[in-house]
């Protein structure tokens, strides 16, 4: 008894102790984040803070090259507009329990409007190629467009893994076991050096494609994975039963078994979507600007904001873990109601 | 029926087989088009470059080949350091949000959730920068056991430590020394190394709590209420009770988390740390062997994943064997 | 259908199934050209998004003469290493972008260097307090570089002749080397002179604290360079940089030249501006190409004067890169 009591009051001190240095902590943060910080873009305020507060007026002063990387100045409105249409997309998928054709149909809209706002061409709006595109569209038509292509390749894969025809299973094995043992940034190079030695000559496949290829045979190899576990989770009885209703075999898969499977594990595939958000700041590496690239195409070379880089860096930190924290936790609200 | 589905698969396997030689003999014939002669022999050739940080001697008269087992070391040595803090840290906000101090718990939440919901890269960054900008210059190196402790110094170019070394036969400790421009003799363990691996750490032991935490939560209450009952106290319901449980169940996940880690390492290029990526993308720039450098960082993956899989593997089955397999 | 693409694959690297150059120019309305993602003065972005520089109104000249209007340029910033695979892959027509000419380069990797554009040679860039006058004297020291270069190369080389050690720190792109050696990461940085000359007027935020040490330690002509195969269009790329030679010895200035065109009795430079002999069709190009040339960008002197010269941003001396009569090597062969 005695001994229970003391460890409670260690405990409570322990908790005092920690409470303390956590508002101490708090504190100072609050102070540099807020109090001391410099909100307006003048960079010799921010150099007068040597550190004492943060300098969020690199992104004040930057924000366009940050959000839009290298798009031509004056068509800046399209890209906003992109990422409005792109989050609103999400927004509607998010929100309306009703899946199905009306859905369907507003993607498919929806994206041709995003790619069209994009890269122009039509309807009066300049043309503005892929290289240039970048910024927080990029990471979002990376992101999507990766999981669009990714989603049906895995599909494939799985079924082909668990499926009974031996070479095929064979096949769909190596590939996923291969492309799962390497890193992103090797596929990325592969995309970048090794594509164009493939292509014929004179197919000038811009580079943006080339890496959104291997972004999809990467997270498709990864899906793959989560999705053959759903399929092994389905009862083989079900399979067995619509068999003997005298469905085709690939019908029972596609229409039976899948969609249960897909329902089993969307919390696992939900993570692999956070992952593929977070793993598009790779393609900086092979020279596209996306988010973590253009906050280094901003600041980086302008000796004028350089040092304030780390503010940069925190302040998109702060929009991936916005992007992150929101899909967990949607696909936590969907665990539960699923 | 049967004869249809085999003669379809041979003939899927045949066409797959057929694509990847004509992409071959495409890859080799543009290859030679460009004046390089597909093939492993140029490992053997001159590099020509430098490495700045090596574990082993290394200069530009040194080949190719040497360059890429210095990458491979590089590599390995920042994975390991990562595998080990990540592995402590891990279990210890793993268990910590199941702690009963609630403020302790709570802080373990928020460090998982914070250091899983960004980029690994941006950690990467935001730390180099953090260190390359905020440290001081090696002459103003900060001594960071004070006068009285061991020699170990920490500026911009690094943490400068004594390290042991061979001299006359005889094991002595070598101690750093500031020279004209920065530290030398000891080790230093560079600003990029400390990047990657901190970030490699913070971001995949948030991971890794969160596996153990499952696990642990996965024991069941009850056997816990039993064992607590038969006088055990909770450090030894955890150490006999628990742990065990959740380890066998752990083992898997986690094994997969220090995959990732040992992937993620590449990232490595991105601040300029010598890993195995960087040297083959530096050596396919000088080279021009672009197919030859990108099947070498595939296959050396391979390797090492399937090293991974293999010991992790044997650890899980020692483990159900010693247990005997009792629930 | 598979079957038809596969032959083409297969059959693509033989034969020469890209066509002309010029005509993939043409036919897209648009030259490609590669570039560096940012040295001020040779190829950058200013801050509206337009590329300036020595090496953009090479390019431009290259659009004026073939497309007939200098802003039909599509622009392709490239760091060292994605530059070769650019335009091995046919993503750009033609490199112009600071790129060293050398053997295994020129000969050995499908590339033809058109000629050099500025003679350089590898330096050293340092701060001022820490008090060195030459690169001697960096013993022990750690230098940031860029892979994918010459300079990569140099350094090591240089490094076993002076029998000194460097720590040498790679990072794969520009802005990645600028941030380690302005943080003070790196004591050292070292890259074509020029560049540093560039990096020290724009980027260093304090030109006065750092100093561009005294010794070229390489040979670095840079040049325009393009793919192999295509002898039509590399002759449309050299002789473009030689009209701008030319143009500078004859006197002709973007200034002067709607002048000369329509008063010049000189047979030379009529031929140049397309009132006289026929300096076009050679090259598959219209009579006006060396006009539009010099209306749209000037002579080399004054591309030179305008983004590099004593009186620009990075005031460099005009040196071995004058005509051969003010003492430099920049000559033309005879445009008839
Ligand atoms: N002339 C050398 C070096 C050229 C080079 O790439 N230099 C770097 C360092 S200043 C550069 O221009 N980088 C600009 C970029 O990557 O965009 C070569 O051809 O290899």
């Amino acid at each position: 008894m005695m001994a229970r009591l003391k460890r409670r009051a260690w405990l409570s001190a322990g908790n005092l102790a920690l409470g303390i240095l956590l508002l101490w902590a708090g504190w100072h943060l609050f102070d540099w984040a807020v109090l001391q910080a410099v909100f307006l873009p003048d960079a010799s305020a921010c150099h007068a803070l040597e550190g004492a507060g943060a300098c969020w007026g690199v992104v004040a002063e930057k924000y366009r090259v940050i959000f839009f990387g290298r798009y031509p100045l004056e068509e800046q409105w399209r890209p906003l507009l992109a990422i409005f249409v792109m989050l609103g997309l999400l927004g509607a998928s998010a929100i309306r329990r009703r899946r199905g054709r009306r859905l369907a149909l507003l993607w498919a809209s929806g994206l041709t409007v995003f790619l069209l706002l994009l890269k122009g061409g039509l309807f009066g709006l300049a043309n503005v190629d892929t290289p240039r595109w970048g910024g927080l569209p990029l990471t979002l038509m990376l992101t999507v467009f990766g999981l669009g292509g990714a989603f049906p390749l895995a599909v494939l894969l799985a079924l082909g893994r668990v499926g009974r025809w031996a070479a095929l299973r064979a096949l769909c094995t190596v590939f996923i076991e291969i492309v799962r043992g390497v890193p992103l940034v090797a596929v990325l190079f592969m995309a970048a050096f090794l594509f164009p030695l493939l292509m014929p000559k004179g197919w000038d496949i811009p580079s943006l494609l080339r890496v959104l290829v291997g972004i999809i045979l990467f997270a498709g190899a990864y899906m793959a994975e989560v999705i053959r576990g759903g399929l092994l989770a389905v009862p083989k009885g079900q399979a067995e039963a619509a068999q003997s209703l005298g469905l085709s075999y690939w019908h029972v898969q596609l229409s039976v078994i899948l969609p249960q499977a897909l329902r089993k594990v969307l919390p696992a595939l939900m993570n692999s979507a956070i992952a593929l958000f977070k793993d598009t700041s790779l393609v900086i590496i092979v020279g596209l600007f996306e988010l973590t690239g253009a906050l280094g195409l901003a600041v980086d070379g302008d000796p004028k904001w350089r040092a304030f880089a780390l503010d940069g860096y925190l302040f998109i930190a702060i929009i991936y873990w916005i992007g992150c924290f929101a899909m967990s936790r949607y696909s936590r609200a969907l665990e539960r109601t699923t | 029926m049967k004869l249809r589905a085999y003669a379809l698969q041979a003939l899927i396997v045949v066409a797959i087989l057929l694509t990847l030689y004509g992409l071959a003999t495409v890859v080799a014939a543009r290859m030679r088009g460009l004046g390089v002669e597909p093939g492993f022999g140029f490992l053997g050739q001159r590099a020509g470059f430098d490495i700045g940080d090596t574990l082993i001697d290394f200069d530009a008269a040194d080949t190719y080949g040497r360059a890429f087992v210095v990458g491979l070391l590089n590599t390995v040595a920042v994975a390991l350091v990562a595998i080990v803090a990540s592995l402590l840290l891990g279990a210890v906000a793993g268990l910590g949000q199941l702690a009963r101090n609630r403020l302790f718990a709570r802080l373990c939440v928020a460090y998982v959730e914070l250091f899983r919901n960004v980029p690994l890269l941006l950690q990467v960054l935001i730390v180099y920068v953090l260190l390359i900008g905020r440290l001081p210059l090696p002459h103003e190196a900060w001594h960071v056991f004070g006068d009285w402790g061991p020699d170990v110094w920490l500026s911009k170019s690094g943490l400068s430590l004594p390290w042991p070394v061979w001299s006359n036969g005889a094991l002595i400790l070598e101690r750093p020394v500031l020279g004209t421009f920065t530290f030398s003799g000891g080790a230093t363990l560079t600003p990029e190394f400390i990047a990657v691996a901190a970030a490699l750490t913070l971001f995949t032991a948030a991971y890794i709590a969160e596996v153990v935490r499952g696990s642990v939560q996965s024991v069941s209450q009850r056997q816990r209420e039993a064992a607590l009952a038969l006088g055990l106290d909770e450090a030894q319901t955890l150490r006999f009770v628990v742990v065990p449980q959740a380890l066998r169940s752990m083992i898997p996940p986690l094994a997969n988390q220090l995959l990732n880690l040992i992937k993620n390492s590449s990232l490595a290029v991105a601040v300029g740390y010598p890993d195995l990526v960087a040297v083959a993308d530096t050596t396919l720039n000088q080279s021009g062997h672009a197919v030859e450098c990108i099947a070498i960082i595939m296959v050396v993956y391979l390797f090492l994943s399937l090293l991974t899989a293999a010991i992790m593997g044997g650890w899980h089955a020692r483990l159900l064997r010693r247990q005997g397999g009792s629930a | 259908m598979k079957i038809i693409f596969l032959l083409a694959v297969l059959l693509c690297p033989g034969l020469a199934c890209a066509g002309k150059t010029s005509d993939a120019i043409l036919e897209r309305g648009q030259l490609a050209c590669g570039v560096s993602t940012g040295v001020a003065g040779f190829s950058a972005a200013d801050s509206k998004g337009e590329w300036r520089g020595m090496d953009v109104d090479f390019c431009r000249a290259l659009a004026a003469a073939v497309l007939k209007d200098p802003n039909k340029v599509r622009w392709s910033p490239l760091t060292s290493q994605q530059r070769f695979t650019a335009l091995q892959s046919g993503e750009i027509d033609v490199l112009s972008r600071n790129t060293t000419w050398t053997l295994g380069r020129d000969a050995g990797q499908g590339l033809v260097y058109a000629g050099y554009i500025f003679i350089d040679g590898q330096g050293f860039l340092v701060h001022k307090r820490s008090g060195v006058m030459s690169a001697k004297q960096l013993d022990g020291a750690e230098i940031c570089v860029q892979t994918g270069t010459t300079t990569e190369k140099n350094l090591a080389e240089f490094a076993r002749a002076s029998r000194i050690r460097f720590k040498t720190l790679m990072f794969e792109n520009l802005r990645a080397v600028l941030k380690a050696f302005f943080s003070g990461r790196c004591q050292a940085f070292t890259a074509d002179a020029s560049a540093l000359a560039s990096i020290r007027a724009n980027d260093s935020g304090k030109p006065e604290d750092y100093v561009v040490l005294p010794e070229r330690i390489s040979k670095e002509p840079l040049g325009p360079v393009v793919r192999r195969g295509d002898e039509d269009w590399f002759a449309v790329v050299r002789w473009t940089l030689f009209a701008l030679l030319e143009a500078e010895e004859r006197g002709i200035t973007q200034a002067n030249v709607d002048a000369l065109r329509a008063r010049s009795d000189d047979p030379a430079v009529q031929r140049l501006l397309g009132v006289g002999e026929d300096v076009g069709k050679p090259l598959g190009l219209d009579r006006e190409w060396v006009y539009r040339v010099i209306k749209a960008v000037g002579n080399y002197g004054e591309i030179f004067e305008r983004n590099v010269g004593p009186a620009s941003l990075l005031q460099l001396p005009r040196g071995i890169n004058a005509l051969p009569r003010d003492g430099g090597v920049m000559y033309a062969p005879p445009l008839r």
